[in-house]
């Protein structure tokens, strides 16, 4: 046994300094494209290239709706235009109307995660928040199986048929006051499993949604500022030259 | 009977419904071939199903092929021979509506029953996906199935939200005492049905869902996609994007046994080891990232090669990074090995014999713990994987402890391969431009989890008509009860991690 502790000693502190620092180490975000200008004549292939129509058109400028966004690189990589691409991660935004979430979730808070149809990838960048990298402990951020000692839900997956009726009775189990996460492009437009019989277009179509993180997946720390605005520790993304589209 | 052969195409045997089952039978159980997959297409006139089977080497590809008239909604069932193929009938049944007469239980298996009516055929070529099912008559009586009738049994609903972070599945766990004697996953909660959003798709969006539906082995199913398309349309991938794309293949196999080892070390309540485990994995993810761009390989892959290319010295920098990595779990393994309260939780529990892995088809790591010592990269070689040297480890205990060594020494043989990758890197181009052609061709890959099978049928005009999906997890979770029965209830959680299964990805 004392082995395992001189083992867990000589690997030393790995913890990121965020949110106290930028985080600087590569690999740890994929990016979202920026929008800025373009040329004219290019923008209506740029706008048609994108699988889930992230960009628009607004004079010689393009705006994007990084909710969208899934990664599929098309619009930087074997293109003679690529767009502006920024390797951020603070992505987490309050949903439109909705309010501040107050002396409640200043602190501590316990988070429910539900599974509702992700591709596996969301779901493992939440567990990776569990790791030495990012130890979300730290910043009193706990993950409870039940959902009657829950603050916050957090839904990864764009919502299946079959895991409708569960995550609403997960919610309807929490105290209030509660709030509500989503996280990664399915959970926030559906991503690439909209438009189908077995799918909500994200989990705003069956529960109110407060807080969003973008992302395909979102890497932990994006996640890790979604529960931080959560708590009214960091201000949510703002995003320049954005535009939401609805579909 | 029939039989076709072309060189390097499967040969095909076309039968009548009354000689399929033997046919399959000594394939299966004689002639020592692996069942792939049940593949249903549905023509203008006529149903074709299409059993894939494989062996080693020179032994090829075998597809059985039966065809009836679309009227004809019934064929007998080949699970009496092929219990491997249990599940594959009862998906067609659900989704096709194709009877499959012997077959022991049929109903209620993607479609819920307790949400949907019986009767509807997603997969018919009639339904439409995109329009929203609003007449909905779910049977309202649905129990869950119940096998055990003993005194004291009682039956433990787990699921599909069961605990931390974990994905969604319900168990019906059947107890008498501390033991579980009979354990009924119900999965499909997560079902997506990609095999239908992606027909009428280019393939190029036909990619995006190769890699999305199971994310965490996003490269292996891309890749399967992609190999399946090219055979269609002839294309010859570079070699440079070959090798760069075994060098992702292997990188990927590492990063998902690290994060299959962690899960092990969690479910144990080893504290530091887990922590250890998570530092590995977490430092695969970064080097993923670093040299393509995304943690989980997305956008790389594309119809005839790779979307952009990978500096030689940034792959030569990732390798090196990997291997530190290795070196820390070759430490972490050789700890663990002498922690006895770890191998107390591990050892001879949840044994599967040789002989149900092979019955049940079992795939991957979990199969090779048993001692069936088939890998795809071996036995049906792609990418050039013939002239890479590495060992395909195996164990014979079949219990927790080996699944747990296989994880191990297979990552150090992926290391080995990313190594001659590396040094094979050839100059030259990513991408052939390819023209698609009308066709259809099954894509194979050794996935992290096992092997991977996926059908593609183009149309004329460049659409996916068909596409079929057979990912590793559905083959290892249709016998996951196997590890679990007979077993005291708390092994549960670690048989579970040890299984290291995907629910998306058998979902899909
Ligand atoms: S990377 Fe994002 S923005 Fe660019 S084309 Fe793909 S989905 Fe659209």
């Amino acid at each position: 046994m004392s082995q395992w502790v001189i083992n867990g000693i000589r690997a030393g502190i790995k913890t990121t300094a965020y949110p106290g620092k930028p985080e600087t180490a590569a690999g740890v975000t994929p990016g979202l494209p920026v929008g800025g200008d373009y040329p004219a004549n290019d923008v209506n292939s740029l706008i048609s290239l994108c699988p889930t129509r992230v960009f628009s058109n607004s004079d010689s400028q393009i705006l994007v709706d990084p909710r969208r966004c899934i990664h599929c690189y098309r619009c930087i990589r074997d293109i003679e235009r690529p767009v502006n691409w920024e390797q951020t991660y603070e992505w987490g935004t309050i949903r439109d109307g909705q309010h501040e979430f107050g002396q409640p979730f200043e602190r501590s808070i316990h988070i429910c995660v539900v599974d509702a149809g992700d591709c596996g990838a969301c779901l493992n960048e939440v567990k990776q928040l569990n790791n030495p990298y990012y130890n979300m402990h730290r910043l009193g951020f706990f993950i409870t199986p039940t959902p009657r000692h829950a603050d916050v839900l957090l839904v990864v997956g764009p919502v299946t048929d079959h895991m409708k009726f569960a995550l609403r009775k997960v919610y309807d189990a929490m105290p209030t006051p509660k709030r509500v996460v989503a996280v990664g492009a399915c959970a926030l437009t559906g991503g690439v499993f909209a438009e189908s019989f077995v799918c909500a277009r994200g989990v705003a179509d069956v529960l109110p949604v407060d807080v969003e993180v973008p992302g395909n997946p979102p890497p932990p720390l994006a996640i890790l500022h979604g529960l931080l605005v959560v708590t009214g520790r960091k201000t949510p993304a703002t995003w320049a030259g954005s535009k939401t589209i609805k579909t | 009977m029939q039989c076709g052969f072309a060189a390097g195409s499967p040969c095909e045997v076309t039968c009548t419904r009354v000689t399929l089952p033997d046919l399959c039978g000594h394939l299966f159980l004689d002639w020592n071939f692996s069942f792939a997959g049940l593949i249903v297409e549905e023509g203008a006139s006529e149903w074709q199903l299409r059993y894939a089977f494989y062996g080693d080497g020179d032994a090829g590809w075998v597809h059985v092929l039966v065809a009836a008239p679309l009227a004809e909604k019934t064929f007998p069932s080949i699970v009496k021979f092929v219990h491997a193929a249990d599940w594959h009938e009862r998906e067609a049944e659900d989704l096709f509506g194709i009877h499959f007469e012997g077959h022991p239980r049929l109903g209620d298996f993607i479609l819920h029953d307790d949400a949907w009516q019986e009767g509807v055929e997603p997969m018919r070529r009639k339904f439409d996906p995109r329009e929203a099912m609003r007449h909905r008559k779910p049977d309202e009586d649905w129990r869950p199935h119940r096998i055990v009738q003993e005194p004291g049994a009682f039956v433990m609903p787990v699921g599909p939200k069961y605990s931390g972070v974990t994905e969604s599945v319900h168990f019906l766990l059947e107890t008498v005492g501390e033991d579980v004697i009979r354990s009924t996953p119900r999965l499909f909660y997560k079902w997506r049905a990609i095999e239908k959003l992606a027909e009428g798709k280019s393939a190029d969006e036909v990619l995006l869902l190769a890699e999305r539906f199971a994310a965490t082995t996003a490269f292996a199913h891309g890749l399967a996609f992609c190999q399946a398309a090219e055979t269609v349309c002839g294309a010859n991938v570079p070699p440079r994007a070959m090798t760069l794309r075994v060098f992702l293949a292997e990188l990927e196999r590492l990063r998902q046994h690290a994060g299959a080892i962690q899960e092990i070390c969690e479910s144990t309540a080893l504290a530091v080891a887990n922590a250890h485990a998570g530092i590995c994995e977490e430092e695969l993810l970064r080097i993923s990232g670093e040299i393509t761009g995304h943690r989980y390989l997305f956008g790389l892959l594309t119809l005839g090669g790779l979307l952009c290319d990978l500096a030689n010295d940034a792959c030569a920098k990732a390798l090196e990074k990997s291997q530190k990595v290795l070196s820390q779990l070759n430490a972490l393994e050789k700890h663990l090995r002498v922690s006895s309260s770890f191998l107390d939780r591990l050892e001879e529990v949840g044994i599967v014999p040789e002989r149900t892995a092979m019955v049940y088809g079992l795939l991957g790591p979990i199969a090779r713990a048993s001692g069936m010592v088939r890998d795809l990269r071996r036995a049906q070689p792609y990418l050039g994987y013939e002239n890479i040297q590495f060992d395909v480890p195996f164990e014979e205990e079949g219990d927790g402890y080996a699944r747990l060594r296989i994880l191990f020494a297979e990552a150090r043989q992926s290391v080995r391969i990313m190594e001659q990758a590396v040094g094979a890197l050839q100059s030259g181009n990513v991408r052939e431009r390819i023209e698609l052609r009308a066709g259809a061709a099954l894509g194979w890959v050794e996935a992290p989890r096992g092997g991977a099978f996926h059908w593609v049928r183009l149309d004329g005009n460049g659409k996916v008509a068909r596409y079929r999906i057979i990912p590793p997890s559905f083959a290892n979770w249709h016998g996951f009860h196997l590890s679990v029965e007979k077993f005291a209830f708390q092994d549960f959680p670690i048989m579970l991690s040890t299984f290291d299964l995907s629910v998306a990805e058998n979902d899909r």
